[in-house]
């Protein structure tokens, strides 16, 4: 427990136009500008899941004013191979970077945190700043590769090596569209260890009067996993982005072995590795499937909890899991390498740890299951997205079983199983925990409300849409579909197309759906009926301050906190729930200390 | 609300099980000798998490339809045995059931890449190149030549970079742009990437294996049946990634002993 | 001058200058009246040229069932005519370096290249078209050092048809990657040249009296060169003889 007070960072509100909005030191800022690039990556990254969509069902469409998007990619509208995989590599790093790692961590992260943890802000607003507009400029980076050259990277978002390291000669977009991907992603990396330094600091030092480590609220905690994960997972990815980089520039050969001959041309390369570059890759790639998720089961718990009307069955047990999971995940990247070409024995040690990492997870839905149990469950917008992300999270979990094992990843292994699965368990409900973050939180972080109605229209056709899309991916998987092909021209490929124009016309409609959140989002934006300061009943910090909060989040008195984040329905209590603020003694044998 | 949610959770998970249970997609029909222990260790796991699938989204959904808008005076009550009972429930079953899994699953690897081909397997090398595979047999002298890579010309034909002129193990090598193989006997293939990684992928053959550039790898395998199949690339390599394959004829021994003697002839 | 006798003193003068103009254009036609003609021999026995095996794309297994595709490196047609042999003046020009106005077309047929060998004005605008119900990339691959710029462009069945030219005289291979056995040439030169026909035979057109060196270039064996004479009504000729290997 610290008195942060004396040794928060101090900056007075700004005045400014540009120091109030755009330049911001407020972590609250910050948090709503990430949240906004999210939004913009998201709706890139969704139309081109579109077009690549329309191109998988309808091979052929001439989609009008696709020639538009690239001078090359589409002549006549008509889809190249080249442009279906670099859509698709943009698809998956739009989404996986900027998207499901900024939107559920950086966004909410950076405007809760400070607040749950009861500081005035971040303890280093300049370097939060900073990883905002590192983030920015590293958005900019990658889509600035359409517009260069012969187009962006195709070598989709792994960027396996040699494809990727061997230059143009390998294919349009593998020159300078690469070495901007890499460029794009090692910026993307500065941002995230400036952010991920950011909250490990605040939740370790910055922590009010009172707030114990067990009295964070589980948002804080599966923040402060995630931070301490992306410390050291983009710290690895980075300096690999740079051998990447140095491999097309400096004509070094990390990743590229002797004698490879493309278009009848010896490389000039010579005695690098190409399985280098995926276990680098892969060290960063799993944790990052945890990075996008584990701020999603900590949103989740929060809203549920909320809703339910009860804490969980136990705090602990769900924190312990979750840094079980962020151990784990660094242990079990391999599986991403099983017919790789790595030394099988190797297959068989990394199998095990990725069997053993559904023991926490499994864990963790078992303790949501169990507290709903007698709960007194609210349905609204954000509880409904975090039961759907329950549902997705057990869809998605439950492929595990089969990717985890090397002998059925001879089967499954890239194969639309694994799109199925990965989509589901990472993509879908990390997506829902940002939505039902946004319905809850946005009343807070705007002052006013959103609408219900529309926010359930939107999570039925959502929930339904995405069931459709992702479900029957499995399914191809499982009849031998690979994955990352423009087009299906393989005898035993063609009989599987109708599923895919199937997937195609959800895709579609749900895609068509998240036009009503965002008109929710910006309809409640300057029109929604005005919010209080705690709309949903809740209990930790962040409801018992002004909504919006104040520049330095509390006003002139910082809060001191007397209870844990949860205390629903306690016995004894004198309410039916107890602000953490609240003073009020009482007799909860169940409290953490 | 909530009651419609809990069924349209309960619909959407019995029917994402009915393609599964029907079979209306199913893994490709099995000619391999190895392959029975993956499709019974895929058809057990489908069970488990099948199960684990079912249970918990009907256990969601019932949750969700029991415990949503309760009269205001009730009580919230805690799972009888708490959060102790879930967490030693998750340790026995889930634990017991990825360790089954894990063990017998090592054994299936294990057939496949544990156990040394047979002496007397055929050995056939196959490069992988954007975006097409190429195949070569050793020829009577049952030795293959060395790979030239500043030799390679495919305008030419060279797709392997062969020095018929000057490496005697050369001369009689096949070269052939599909793959055929006698049936029930073993073959041991060489995998050797020209440029970028690729992947070797038969489906009914229960064999996927990335080639990886400098680094040449094999796998060994027992086709039990004649037939056509095909060989696809699994690894992103390029544009024509998609394209990228090749006809795998599983031939009777006489049969084979014709092609590879018409290939001879063709070179 | 009434308006009339105006206009007709107008109209008089166009007749004459149109005259003069069309008078001065024949005469510049007939100082490139001027050919060099000949024929591209081979010299013993052709290499055999072994089948194509396209089973990877059963699109063209199918295109090819008529008339099995087969090697294309030495093309031996009647007498010993070499096909696909490209003559150009490689000494001697001083005329601008693209002399032809027409756009040539290089065609995706059957899983091949036709023409097999494309030569070009440096300059020149080709047209890529496909007539295949399959995708094609056409890969080709200039030396960077000669100011050519390299291309991978895809061409998906039905595609509009690509437009591109050459900057400077090189020797181009191009290649298809999807289908690697589809391999062809770009042969950009400064100046008229021409293609042999399968019998061997070739006109070059439009060269006006000099003294120049023609160079004969074909794939598998290389170059040969000739000094030929073209004087105002005597078209020069030069015939050549590659050795088999």
């Amino acid at each position: 427990m610290h008195d942060t007070s004396a040794h928060a960072a101090q900056h007075g509100a700004p005045t400014s136009f540009i120091r109030k909005h755009i330049f911001s030191l407020d972590h609250k800022v910050i948090g709503k500008q990430y949240y906004a690039l999210a939004l913009v990556a998201v709706v890139w990254g969704m139309v081109l899941s579109w077009i690549m969509r329309i191109h998988l069902g309808y091979a052929n469409f001439a989609i009008p004013g696709l020639h538009l998007l690239s001078a090359n990619g589409a002549p006549g509208n008509i889809m190249t191979p080249e442009y279906y995989l670099q859509l698709m590599t943009m698809h998956g790093t739009i989404m996986v970077f900027f998207v499901l790692t900024t939107a559920p961590f950086a966004a909410f992260g950076n405007f809760f945190l400070p607040i749950q943890v009861g500081a005035e802000d971040m303890p280093f607003p300049h370097f939060n700043m900073m990883s905002f507009w590192v983030t920015f400029v590293a958005f900019l980076v990658l889509v600035s590769s359409f517009f260069v050259g012969d187009g962006p990277t195709l070598g989709g978002w792994t960027q396996y090596a040699p494809l990727s390291a061997v230059g143009s000669v390998s294919g349009p977009g593998q020159g300078l569209g690469v070495v901007l991907w890499a460029a794009s992603i090692a910026i993307f990396c500065v941002g995230q260890l400036l952010g991920s330094l950011n909250f490990i600091t605040t939740t370790l030092d910055m922590r009010t009067k009172g707030m114990s480590l067990m009295r964070l609220p589980l948002s804080a905690w599966a923040w402060f996993v995630t931070s301490v994960m992306g410390l050291t997972a983009f710290a690895v990815l980075m300096p690999a982005c740079i051998l990447l980089i140095l491999d097309h520039v400096a004509g070094t050969s990390f990743f590229v072995p002797s004698n490879l001959v493309i278009n009848g041309e010896v490389l000039p390369h010579s005695g690098g590795s190409t399985l280098l570059w995926q276990h680098l890759f892969w060290f960063f790639g799993h944790p990052e499937v945890y990075i996008a998720i584990v701020p999603g089961l900590g949103i989740v718990s929060h809203v549920l909890i909320t809703n339910m009307r009860k804490p969980m069955l136990s705090h602990r047990v769900l924190i312990y899991s979750m840094g079980a999971l962020a151990v784990l995940s660094y242990m079990v990247y391999g599986h991403h390498m099983f017919v790789s070409g790595m030394n099988p024995f190797s297959s068989l040690a990394f199998s095990f740890p990725t069997l053993i990492i559904t023991i926490p997870s499994t864990i963790v839905v078992l303790i949501w299951l169990g507290s709903l149990y007698g709960s007194k469950l609210r349905i609204n917008s954000a509880s409904l997205f975090a039961l759907g992300f329950i549902s997705m999270f057990i869809s998605g979990g439950v492929s595990g079983f089969f990717l985890a094992q090397p002998s059925i990843d001879i089967m499954l292994h890239a194969t639309y199983f694994v799109v199925g699965h990965f989509h589901l368990v990472m993509a879908v409900a990390a997506i829902f925990g940002i939505f039902s973050g946004t319905y809850f939180w946005f009343p807070k972080m705007r002052g006013r409300m959103m609408n219900e109605t529309l926010g359930k229209l939107h999570f039925w056709l959502t929930f339904v849409g995405a069931y459709c899309i992702f479900m029957p991916f499995h399914y191809l998987g499982i009849a031998g579909n690979v994955r990352r092909y423009q087009a299906f021209t393989d005898d035993y490929l063609i009989p599987l197309i109708p599923v895919h124009k199937f997937i195609t016309i959800a895709a579609l409609l749900t895609g068509l759906a998240q036009v009503i959140f965002l008109y929710n989002l910006f309809h409640s934006y300057f029109k929604g009926a005005p919010a209080s300061d705690n709309p949903w009943e809740a209990t930790s910090l962040e409801w018992s301050t002004a909504t919006p909060p104040p520049h330095n989040n509390f006003g002139d008195k910082m809060p001191v906190v007397y209870h844990d984040p949860y205390q629903y329905n306690v016995e004894g209590a004198s309410t039916e729930f107890v602000m953490q603020t609240s003073p009020e003694q009482y007799n909860n044998p169940h409290e953490e200390k | 609300m909530a009651k419609i949610f809990a069924v349209t959770i309960v619909l959407i998970a019995i029917g994402s099980a009915i393609p599964i249970v029907m079979h209306t997609w199913h893994l490709p029909e099995d000619i391999s000798t190895h392959g029975p222990l993956i499709d019974e260790q895929y058809g057990d796991t489908m069970a488990e998490a099948g199960i684990s699938f079912l249970a918990s989204q009907i256990l969601l959904a019932f949750f969700i339809w029991r415990f949503s808008n309760v009269k205001p005076g009730t009580k919230t009550r805690n799972f009888p045995g708490g959060a102790m009972g879930l967490v030693i429930a998750a340790f026995l079953l889930v634990g017991t059931e990825v360790l089954a899994l894990g063990v017998f699953g090592a054994k299936a690897w294990a057939s496949v890449y544990f156990t040394p081909p047979a002496a007397d397997a055929l050995p056939v090398q196959v490069q992988a190149g954007q975006f097409a595979f190429y195949f070569r047999y050793t020829g009577p002298d049952g030795k293959f030549g060395p790979i030239h890579p500043d030799q390679i010309n495919e305008a030419n034909a060279n797709f392997f970079g062969l020095d018929t002129t000057h490496d005697q193990d050369s001369k009689d090598d096949i070269v052939t742009a599909e793959m055929a193989i006698p049936v029930n006997r073993e073959v041991h293939l060489l995998m050797h990437s020209k440029d970028v990684g690729h992947s070797f992928f038969v489906p009914e053959l229960r064999v996927q294996q990335d080639f990886v550039p400098g680094l040449d790898l094999s796998v060994h395998f027992t086709a039990t049946k004649v037939g056509k199949y095909e060989i696809v690339c699994t690894q992103l390599c390029g544009l024509g990634h998609y394209n990228m394959k090749a006809y795998l004829e599983v031939m009777s021994p006489g049969d084979y002993d014709n092609w590879i003697k018409q290939q001879a002839a063709l070179q | 001058m009434t308006k009339r006798n105006k206009f007709m003193a107008v109209l008089s003068t166009m007749v004459l200058v149109s005259c003069g103009a069309l008078f001065l254009g024949q005469k510049v036609n007939a100082a490139g009246e001027g050919k060099i003609s000949g024929t591209v021999k081979l010299d013993g026995t052709a290499p055999h040229m072994r089948g194509i095996d396209m089973s990877k794309d059963p699109y063209c297994v199918k295109a090819n069932t008529a008339t099995p595709a087969h090697l294309q490196t030495v093309e031996v047609g009647q007498n010993n005519g070499l096909e696909n042999v490209v003559l150009y003046i490689s000494e001697g020009w001083t005329g601008a370096a693209t002399t032809s106005t027409e756009v040539p077309v290089f065609d995706q047929k059957n899983c091949m290249y036709t023409p097999h060998v494309l030569a070009l004005d440096a300059g020149q605008t080709f047209k890529v078209v496909t007539s295949d119900q399959t995708t094609h990339n056409i890969h080709p691959l200039p030396n960077p050092m000669t100011g050519n710029i390299p291309w991978n462009q895809s061409q998906p069945p039905g595609a509009a048809p690509i437009e591109k030219s050459w900057k400077n005289p090189e020797v181009i291979p191009v290649q298809c990657n999807i289908h690697p056995w589809m391999h062809g040439w770009h042969v950009v030169v400064k100046g008229p040249y021409a293609t042999t026909d399968s019998s061997g035979n070739y006109t070059i057109n439009n060269v006006p009296p000099g003294n120049y060196t023609v160079t004969a270039w074909q794939e598998t064996y290389g170059t040969q060169t000739q000094k030929v004479t073209v004087a105002a009504g005597k078209p020069g000729a030069a015939d050549f003889t590659f050795k088999a290997k």
